[in-house]
């Protein structure tokens, strides 16, 4: 073979055995998908991935006028507002709390851990059938017997909306123990000189050190960890679809973007094209709002 | 002779890339083609039957077929998600059962035309559930078995509560308020309220159409507004049981006596029987109205051929053999495991199981009271519907306004098929 084309000592040969096969699958399966379904959104593909029937901007102007779209869009918003802030908060104080245990961290680390590796469609169904199931004995039910209340079917209760309790308590316990670990290694990274001088400056130990100290020093993390729940709620479909759906198809409310399109494109609809639109839609926001995040929280921008 | 660290790196890295680009571009595409003595085979689906014994059941009929090997699969899970999508394939099956086929399915040539199979038997199949499997005088699909549901409700339990078993919607609606005490709930009709599982049958019980027969939106009524309200009534009077373990599919919740009256299929009254012996009946869903009639929804799986299939004649044979021919394998798969109406009308009428008891008035309903889900009732608009409905019985929205969304949805969804229609 011609030197030239494996560069010197055969790198340009090593860099295609290694990176070849990804590009490879990231090509097949991310690129080619990805491109397919933009060419797809430009016509009017009932039941094909090969349609004739070119239609312009009419699957766009349909999806945004679509109200269950829209909607979609709204509970993606709810969604986010309430587990953003309660993953965060929770996960900060998981590791706060297992930070200043004088002994046995590891074993609290990994019981708070732990949940993270269960399947969300596991918890999912497990919050539905067992603990929140509407009938009597359920566990929640259950509870609220010992005091006399009347049974509530979590699930099905529009007004007041109770399904975002148990939607968002199964995502906030299966995915608390993941950010908890990221706080932990940012704990560790903050100097003991600092709480040294602290000290010396008369800070008292608790609220003031970590208004002053702690937090800013996370910030870091913070900013990942934020970012991270973000995309996370925008790829919610596995708890809603296994919590919400049911053999005759998914309710109108807590529809998040995903499971709607889901359900257009590849239900029994199977109108790829419409689909295909709203999908581009909902990626032109993640990556309008992932980059205005970022701008906003100076991502990748040097720490001083 | 010593090679050298990178001479074997070297090698190694080669047959890793080799072997990822050929197991990249195999062939496994789950058929094995022709098999040894020179037979073709076919690829048979079913979506997962519940009752034991049903699987074994398919794979003998198919073993007895002696023009082909048929391979039967037995598919768990969303079942119309994965035939939708293995249609557009070659990978798909040559036969499957359909919960349908869809009128996008029939006017995308997804389907083969199976008119001809029905030559002979064509007046015997049950009318009701051939009709949405009709499109433009041709046959799509070959009713397999017809399935339908009604309400079950506790004798019992209603004699305690001086409750006559329901026939309007005005006495069902107070019924299940009478009914509902501490720990027992008046109805259950799913765990959603109701608007998944009944569909249109609350309205076909005003004396309305989803889909009128020329064509065009049945449902532009002020009756259609004044019954959905009152299903509004049953969530609101608390009179529904709502998050039970299982859903309105199994009887569990009436047989453990969460309920009072379940909606459920016909394939719960064995479990129902052996449950709770002769202390229940059954209803069609009451009428409502002037004009109202009681009604039950039917509806069949059938058997249709993909327009991909490399052996469409074959197939088409299979599908006459079993599904028109060999009567004793029809009436075993519908009568022997679960509880189904045979398709044929003549084997019906000669099942002894079917002639007795509640049985025997589930037949008479279906009979009399039967309204399929009509073929121009698309996916787009039975989601616009069932999401109005949703919001209607749960949170309380203005049935008017809500359905006239509806109307001007299908609307336009019959116009886009009946232009497609044009088109093809």
């Amino acid at each position: 073979m011609p030197s030239k084309l494996l560069g010197r000592q055969n790198r340009a040969l090593w860099f295609w055995i290694f990176v070849g096969p990804f590009v490879l699958g990231l090509t097949l399966f991310t690129y080619v998908p990805l491109a397919w379904s933009a060419y797809l959104s430009f016509f009017d593909a009932h039941n094909t991935v090969t349609p004739a029937r070119f239609v312009g901007l009419d699957n766009y102007m349909a999806m945004l006028r679509d109200d269950a779209f829209t909607g979609s869009l709204v509970t993606f918003l709810v969604f986010t507002a309430f587990i953003v802030p309660a993953t965060y908060v929770l996960s900060l104080s998981l590791a706060l709390m297992v930070n200043r245990l004088p002994r046995a961290q590891a074993f609290f680390r990994s019981v708070f851990f732990l949940p993270v590796a269960c399947s969300y469609v596991v918890a999912a169904l497990i919050w539905k059938m067992s603990i929140f199931n509407g009938v009597r004995f359920g566990l929640a039910n259950t509870v609220l017997g010992w005091f006399g209340a009347d049974q509530i079917a979590w699930l099905s209760t529009t007004d007041p909306p109770w399904y975002w309790l148990v939607i968002v308590t199964v995502r906030l316990w299966l995915q608390a123990g993941f950010y908890m670990v990221l706080f932990l290694a940012g704990l560790q990274r903050v100097s003991p000189r600092l709480y040294e001088a602290a000290a010396v400056d008369g800070a008292r130990p608790g609220w003031q050190v970590f208004r002053h100290i702690t937090f800013p020093q996370l910030r870091a993390t913070s900013v990942a960890v934020v970012l991270l729940l973000v995309i996370n709620a925008f790829q919610a479909f596995d708890e809603f679809y296994n919590l919400l759906a049911d053999s005759r198809g998914y309710p109108p409310y807590a529809r998040p973007p995903l499971v709607y399109l889901y359900y257009t494109a590849l239900g029994q609809g199977q109108n790829l094209g419409l689909g295909s639109a709203g999908a581009v839609i909902l990626a032109l926001i993640i990556a309008v709002v992932t980059v205005v995040q970022a701008r906003w929280f100076g991502l990748g921008r040097k720490e001083d | 002779m010593s090679i050298s660290r990178r001479r074997l790196l070297g090698t190694g890295g080669g047959l890793a890339l080799a072997g990822a680009t050929a197991t990249a571009c195999g062939s496994n595409t789950g058929r094995s083609g022709d098999d040894r003595n020179g037979k073709p085979t076919l690829s048979q689906w079913y979506h997962q039957y519940g009752e034991p014994g049903t699987e074994q059941a398919v794979k003998r009929y198919a073993d007895d077929f002696d023009d082909a090997r048929v391979e039967v699969q037995w598919r768990p899970g969303n079942y119309d998600q994965q035939t939708a999508a293995a249609l557009l394939t070659k990978s798909g099956p040559d036969v499957f059962e359909v919960n349908g086929p869809t009128l996008d399915q029939i006017q995308g040539g997804q389907v083969v035309d199976l008119t001809d199979l029905l030559k002979e038997a064509k007046d015997d199949i049950n009318p009701a559930v051939l009709a949405p499997k009709t499109y433009q005088g041709k046959v799509w699909a070959i009713p397999q078995v017809v399935d339908m549901q009604l309400l079950y409700y506790r004798t019992s339990m209603l004699k305690d509560a001086g409750v006559e078993p329901p026939r309007t919607l005005d006495a069902l609606v107070d019924a299940a308020k009478a009914l509902t005490t501490g720990d027992v709930k008046g109805l259950f009709l799913g765990n959603d309220g109701g608007p998944g599982v009944l569909g249109g049958t609350p309205l076909n019980a005003a004396g309305l159409e989803l889909i009128t027969e020329d064509g065009k939106v049945g449902f532009d009524d002020p009756a259609a507004a004044r019954t959905l309200g009152k299903l509004r009534q049953l969530y609101a009077e608390k009179s529904l049981l709502l998050g039970a373990p299982s859903d309105w599919s199994d009887p569990a919740a009436f047989t453990q006596g969460l309920t009072a009256m379940q909606w459920s299929g016909l394939w719960a009254l064995p479990q129902v029987e052996k449950a709770l012996g002769d202390d229940f009946g059954v209803l069609p869903f009451p009428k409502e109205g002037a004009q109202g009639r009681p009604a039950v929804p039917v509806g069949a799986y059938g058997a249709a051929v993909s327009a991909r299939s490399e052996h469409k004649e074959l197939a088409k044979a299979y599908v006459k053999w079993l599904w028109v021919e060999k009567t004793e394998y029809q009436e075993d798969f519908a009568l022997t495991y679960g509880f189904h109406i045979p398709a044929r009308m003549s084997l019906a009428q000669k099942a002894p199981k079917l002639r007795q008891g509640a049985a025997g008035e589930a037949v008479r309903f279906a009979t009399e009271h039967g309204h399929a889900e009509p073929l121009l009732w698309t996916p787009a608009s039975k989601v616009a519907y069932q999401d109005a409905l949703s919001r209607i019985i749960k949170g309380g929205a203005n049935p008017e306004s809500e359905l006239r969304s509806v109307v001007r949805k299908t609307a336009a969804e019959l116009r886009r098929v009946q232009n497609a229609q044009k088109k093809s």
